[in-house]
């Protein structure tokens, strides 16, 4: 008689306030995509699959921010039935390009874009999902990079720390052997500030990096915003530049005075 | 999804969209006209491309650019990768489970493995245009107002073409594999609209195109200036996404539209493929208006595409420069082009300055989802007239009549809440 099999580990996909791009960098995983589902059970991943079973979780993989107040009560019950949660991209991670809300008038935006806004409910903020419960992992980018998400994956199925440094985009552009654009070309760059993960694609493309992975681990601001300013750019222009898909997270590290404040910003 | 039953009649049917809303019409003002391809590309993760495409076409509109032929032609080549992987993505992960009687394509792949494999091998090779030029597959970095950042030499292109060539196997297989499969009686009534351009198969660029439903109506066009005075956007009480008409009619882009309107255009060997999977052919003046149909003609753009590739990466030449400059001026611009899902339309202001005052954004969800709820009130209706239906049951339908559309805004994936009233 053989044994019987071992559960397989259970894993969620949960979408908040997003564009859907993360969790498709998981369809993304072509050639890991049936080998992973042999693995482990896909029990919860609306896009992908109408079989929709309850928890608990092992992993539940959380894109998108926290927008709606449908969204506040329904973040509680994902952390309640899951055993790790990882948050997936910048949405989840720092409230994503849509928490520029934050800065605004909510009410003014929801005329904007809708003839009777009475019927729309949204909160006046877009924020992380670490704003309202606690998360065993952040993984950065707008969108997430395969490689970081199957690293994730496997080591919290195999009950390990995921292996995601901390350091900046530099980094990666060193080891990619990419010339570096401020220094060569002038060209305004946040390479020296934001998270690796990409692979220093952008400056291998002969663009600056705009900062979608969000900030690296010790950014040094201070010295970030002087470069910046000698490559052309003036301080509306950096505001922009720091305040798109990560806008909470850099605008949480700027350094105070230099760029005339929050209320300038868009 | 509401439905209303009275008497065994389908009196309503409302399609509930609860995407919450992002503001990106909102927060474009006061952003720079460089800024909108890459903001907006956001707004989706599975069609970045077009909304890419659309943005920057409507700046270059406003600041009187016309961007180099050779540029031009890869920004139909990264269309074309984007085409490919999210059709097949349409195809393979969402909707042929539904023909299967398949949860997922996970569940697929345990009796039709070799078949989802096929898929996921032609979605990478879609993947891999966008990737190799755009950087990446989701929200590309390469491209920009006036063209790309950076152009391959023609030599790079080289695996990619070989990748492509394999490519072209597994698209004619899959219009086999999807001709083969079962197909309810259903007709679409609603007007079509799709871009169309002289002489090619429409996707990146065109002018809006109508073939009206109904007997003695003629296909006309429209400027795309003219475009939100023609499809007009209205707001409806129990949905989050906007609802457009098309001069006061139901109307439908995508797969079906662009085939109808643009089918006759298509090289002799996708339009035997096409003939060969049962579709009728559009040179002959015939319309296929079978929602259940539009993933073979779904299948049948994507062979184009990788046709269309070929023929691009094989005539290519590396431009002198990659983009042209796009300096700022005040006015208003329009940009459109075809999304997999359908007709996507981008509108902005300029200042002077080149900042954005006003930003409009038409994507192929919002003018849809009047035909889709007429869809799903006659497929409703079909069904109760052979006998009573349980709620799991229409709800199945009801998903299944909403994928074969559009299957990537998070509605109409698999979480369909339906409520019925039955009086
Ligand atoms: S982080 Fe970016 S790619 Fe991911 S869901 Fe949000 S907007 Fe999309
Ligand atoms: S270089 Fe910067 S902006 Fe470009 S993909 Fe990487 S992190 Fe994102």
């Amino acid at each position: 008689m053989t044994a019987p099999a071992r559960p397989r580990p259970r894993l969620g996909v949960f979408k908040f306030a997003s564009c859907d791009g993360c969790q498709l960098t998981l369809l993304d995983c072509e050639d890991e995509l049936l080998p992973l589902a042999d693995r482990i059970e896909i029990a919860h991943f609306a896009e992908a699959s109408g079989d929709i079973r309850p928890g608990p979780y092992d992993l539940a993989l959380v894109e998108g921010s926290v927008s709606t107040p449908e969204h506040l009560e329904r973040v509680r019950r994902v952390r309640a039935e899951s055993r790790h949660l990882v948050t997936i991209g910048a949405c989840a991670t720092a409230g994503g390009v849509q928490a520029l809300r934050n800065f605004a008038d909510v009410t003014e935006f929801r005329a904007v874009v809708y003839a009777k806004p009475e019927y729309i409910e949204t909160l006046a903020t877009s924020t992380p999902i670490s704003a309202h419960v606690p998360v065993d992992f952040e993984l950065r980018g707008c969108p997430i990079d395969r490689g970081q998400l199957i690293e994730v994956v496997t080591a919290f199925l195999a009950g390990r720390r995921p292996d995601i440094p901390d350091h900046s985009v530099c980094f990666a552009c060193k080891r990619r052997g990419t010339t570096c654009l401020p220094v060569a070309h002038g060209t305004p760059c946040l390479g020296p500030v934001t998270h690796a993960g990409c692979g220093a694609l952008c400056p291998a493309y002969g663009r600056g990096c705009y900062g979608c992975f969000g900030p690296s681990g010790s950014p040094n601001m201070p010295a970030m915003i002087p470069l910046l300013r000698s490559d052309g750019m003036s301080d509306e222009d950096i505001l922009r530049f720091l305040h798109t898909f990560n806008v909470d997270d850099f605008a949480a590290i700027e350094p105070p005075g230099t760029l005339g404040g929050r209320e300038e910003s868009p | 999804m509401r439905l209303r039953i009275d008497d065994g009649t389908v009196t309503g049917a409302e399609l509930r969209i609860y995407e919450p809303p992002r503001f990106f019409e909102a927060f474009l003002r006061g952003r720079r006209h460089t800024e909108p391809p890459d903001i907006t590309s956001r707004v989706c993760g599975i069609c970045p491309v077009a909304y890419q495409t659309s943005a920057c076409h409507a700046i270059e509109d406003v600041c009187g650019v016309t961007v180099d032929e050779r540029p031009a032609a890869l920004r139909r080549l990264l269309y074309c990768g984007e085409w490919i992987e999210s059709h097949t993505l349409h195809i393979y992960l969402l909707h042929a489970p539904d023909f299967l009687g398949r949860d997922s394509a996970i569940d697929l792949s345990r009796t039709h493995r070799a078949d989802v494999e096929r898929g996921l091998r032609l979605k990478q090779a879609g993947n891999s245009i966008m990737e190799f030029l755009g950087g990446r597959s989701i929200h590309p970095v390469n491209v920009r107002v006036g063209g790309f950042h950076h152009a391959p030499a023609r030599a790079d292109f080289r695996p990619l073409a070989e990748r492509l060539r394999r490519a072209r196997d597994d698209a004619l297989e899959t219009v086999a594999w999807v001709a083969g499969f079962d197909f309810p009686d259903a007709e679409c009534e609603a007007d079509l609209l799709a871009l169309s351009v002289p002489g090619t198969y429409a996707i990146e660029t065109g002018v809006p195109t109508v073939l009206p439903y109904g007997a003695g109506q003629a296909r006309r066009t429209f400027p795309l200036a003219d475009f939100t005075t023609h499809v007009v956007e209205e707001q409806v009480p129990y949905s989050t996404a906007l609802q457009a008409r098309l001069d006061g009619r139901r109307h439908l882009t995508g797969a079906l539209a662009r085939y109808a309107v643009s089918g006759h255009l298509l090289p002799p060997a996708v339009r035997d493929a096409a003939r060969a999977a049962g579709l009728a052919d559009p040179a002959s003046g015939e319309v296929c208006r079978n929602p259940f149909r539009s993933v073979v003609v779904r299948a049948v753009e994507v062979l184009y595409a990788v046709e269309e590739a070929l023929r691009l990466i094989d005539a290519y030449e590396r431009p002198s420069r990659p983009a042209v400059d796009v300096p700022p001026r005040a006015g208003t611009g329009h940009g459109a082009s075809e999304a997999p899902r359908g007709t996507l339309y981008h509108r902005y202001v300029l200042d002077a300055e080149g900042l954005v005052t006003d930003a409009r954004l038409i994507p192929p969800t919002s003018q849809n989802q009047g035909a889709i709820e007429e869809d799903l009130r006659r497929i409703v209706q079909d069904r109760l007239r052979r006998g009573d239906a349980t709620d799991a049951e229409l709800t199945r339908l009801c998903e299944r009549a909403i994928r074969n559309h559009d299957p990537c805004i998070s509605c109409s994936a698999h979480f369909l809440d339906l409520t019925v009233e039955r009086a």
